[in-house]
């Protein structure tokens, strides 16, 4: 199972990427859904030989939360809001894309120098997670938008998640439901959040949000 | 509802329910009670609180920009959901649990601060999901590197997110054990309001109506710092509590130093309140860090600044729909207009300050005790801050309280509203004159339970 291993992590790092290269918001978000995907069927390729039922039913939840909800909720914070698509970075995308990439290769040099304790399911698995956590940092602080920033958030999420998962064989059930749950409901009132901000600033850059200091 | 979860809070006291999932120790004991009496308080002051808010749209603080507030439903329902996250923070037995208790803690209280609908809560509201969010997300981190420190050992790696059995010894790795540690300060320390992370809390504190800012400093803060206790546990279980102390000493006093600095130049009443949960959050932190005495009076410290400013919160309420301005220098002559809140007021001040007789007084003198035996400059430190403290505060309060007035008849004080922050400050005094031997038991216990020597 090496082979989709690396073909769903790989395909994590490409949607980081896609995020950071990507100009146009809506592209963003469907970066994000691919994301969810992959980081949905991971247990399976990671563990094929502990495939239950309770798996299955949460990996069924973790991905239409991924890929469906959390996508269509941003989207319709995007069309509501009427928020000009346009991503508005604070850091250009060329070297955007090189702090992906440099984030990467960090986070492998560190696993390199202080291995982990366990042996991981995956080489690549505990480096993928460590970029992705970090490009939605990353994401969350070079980003002008409420809206890319709740979207920094998330791959953020993706990151500690993918981690966990190279930890835990399987956190129990109802924690696991918890995390998702929490998620959830942070997405949802961000979402609720986005459009009062584009009703009442009529804009969503950060930016214009500095009344509050001192 | 509040008296019922007090009612609640007192059996679980006398009789804590235990195992699985959820279940009460020492700790979450003493941190249930204190956000049962906050939110009593709290609840009851909604109400008239509720009552007075006009419907439809009122002007804004400054005149410009009009406001509506959202649903009187809505604010009601989330306060009960915060309360319920709350009561999970305290009973949960297992990190992960506890993670997931202090994330919806964040959720259930936003749409409380964006009550009042203006641009100025908004931001709050939005700088506050975001910094928490990510913040907590990094305590889920640290709970993952806890199940790696503990992968080599016998019982093998998830076990060690249980808080029953906490004698592990050596079991656990220390590099990762450390690395582990301050992700979860450092989430959780977010939540808290420990300085550097604290960026959110004057901008929250200040634009969230003054219930739930009462409610946030007073409980809130409390359940994030229970978050840190239980990895001092853990740490102290496995024999890394000194490491674990040096992380909080050096939060605790980064805290109180700088926010006695921005005390020193507040304009506004309720971001003064604010900075001040600050410093107060710094002795928590210092006094688990100085071990020793410190834990038991870092409790009993956190029971009295709980009391202490929701009151002041709750009277900052009181003057922020009398003058409708949170400016100090616009304020005046509170203590004419307004005699029982003004006096709430100065005596609240003169609680948070560490003066005697409140019981504020005992737990900094605690604190600073156990500081002059680790090192003399700690204490010393925290006088500095102390005073720094002071001197800000005193200038802001005796402004408000005593100086020229600008409202010169008194207005009508309604008990709804006065009632909850002069029972809140009584109780704080009776805790100065004489500490219950069964407070003190628990709080003993508690103290024990953390395990830092």
């Amino acid at each position: 199972m090496t082979g989709t291993v690396d073909f769903l992590l790989v395909s994590m790092i490409l949607a980081n990427l896609w995020v950071l290269g990507s100009s146009r918001l809506p592209s963003c978000i469907r970066a994000l859904a691919f994301q969810g995907v992959a980081l949905g069927l991971l247990p399976f390729a990671l563990y094929p030989g502990h495939i239950t039922w309770d798996l299955v039913m949460l990996a069924l939840i973790s991905i239409t939360l991924k890929a469906v909800v959390f996508p269509h909720l941003l989207k319709r914070a995007l069309l509501e809001a009427r928020v000009d698509p346009q991503v508005e970075p604070f850091v250009g995308h060329g070297v955007s894309l090189v702090v992906g990439v440099a984030s990467l290769a960090l986070s492998v040099a560190l696993f390199r120098r202080h291995p982990l304790p366990i042996v991981p399911p995956s080489d690549l698995l505990m480096p993928v997670a460590v970029s992705t956590l970090l490009v939605g940092l990353f994401v969350l602080i070079a980003r002008r938008k409420a809206l890319t920033q709740a979207l920094g958030y998330l791959v953020f999420e993706n990151g500690i998640q993918a981690f966990g998962l190279g930890v835990l064989k399987h956190a129990p059930l109802m924690v696991e439901l918890g995390i998702l749950l929490d998620i959830f409901f942070a997405v949802f009132v961000m979402g609720i959040t986005i459009f009062h901000i584009r009703r009442a600033f009529a804009t969503l850059d950060t930016l214009e949000m500095a009344e509050l200091r001192g | 509802m509040g008296a019922v979860h007090l009612l609640l809070s007192v059996l679980a006291w006398n009789d804590p329910p235990g195992g699985g999932w959820l279940g009460l120790d020492a700790l979450g004991r003493v941190f249930l009670g204190i956000t049962s009496l906050v939110f009593l308080a709290a609840s009851v002051y909604a109400v008239s609180y509720l009552r007075d808010e006009p419907a439809g749209m009122q002007p804004d603080m400054g005149g410009e920009d009009p406001f509506s507030n959202a649903k009187e439903s809505v604010f009601v329902g989330c306060l009960l959901l915060f309360l319920a996250s709350m009561t999970l923070v305290c009973a949960s037995r297992h990190l992960t649990l506890l993670w997931v208790a202090i994330e919806a803690t964040t959720l259930a209280s936003a749409p409380l601060i964006y009550f009042h609908r203006h641009r100025r809560s908004l931001e709050a509201t939005w700088k506050y999901l975001l910094v928490c969010s990510v913040g907590i997300g990094l305590a889920l981190l640290g709970n993952f590197l806890l199940v790696l420190a503990a992968a080599r050992g016998a019982s093998g790696g998830a076990e060690v997110l249980w808080l029953d059995g906490l004698a592990h010894g050596p079991e656990l790795d220390p590099h990762w054990l450390r690395l582990a540690f301050i992700l979860l300060v450092v989430g959780y320390g977010t939540k808290m309001g420990l300085v550097p992370l604290h960026t959110w809390l004057p901008d929250t504190h200040s634009e969230a109506p003054s219930v739930v800012s009462a409610l946030l400093s007073g409980a809130l803060l409390n359940c994030a710092f229970l978050g840190i206790l239980r990895a001092v546990q853990i740490c102290a279980g496995a024999g890394q509590a000194t490491f674990a102390q040096h992380v909080l000493v050096g939060f605790g006093l980064l805290s109180m130093a700088v926010a006695a600095l921005f005390l020193l130049n507040s304009r506004d009443t309720k971001r003064m309140l604010a900075y001040s949960s600050v410093e107060h959050m710094g002795i928590l932190a210092l006094g688990v860090g100085l071990g020793g005495g410190g834990v038991f009076f870092a409790l009993f410290h956190a029971l009295n600044h709980s009391l202490c400013k929701a009151a002041m919160f709750l009277v900052a309420g009181t003057f922020l729909s009398t003058f409708r301005t949170r400016l100090v220098a616009r304020l005046g002559g509170a203590i004419h207009t307004l005699p029982i809140a003004g006096g709430v007021w100065v005596a609240g001040f003169v609680a948070l300050s560490g003066t005697p007789p409140f019981g504020l007084f005992l737990s900094e003198l605690g604190v600073l005790r156990a500081g002059l035996q680790v090192n003399p400059w700690i204490a010393a430190a925290f006088l500095a801050s102390l005073a720094t403290a002071f001197v800000g505060m005193a200038r802001v309060v005796l402004t408000v309280a005593l100086g020229p007035p600008v409202l010169v008849p008194p207005v009508r004080e309604s008990w709804g509203k006065s009632l909850p922050p002069l029972a809140l400050l009584a109780l704080a005094l009776m805790l100065g004159l004489s500490v219950p031997a069964w407070l003190a038991e628990g709080l003993r216990q508690a103290a024990a339970l953390v395990g830092v020597s």
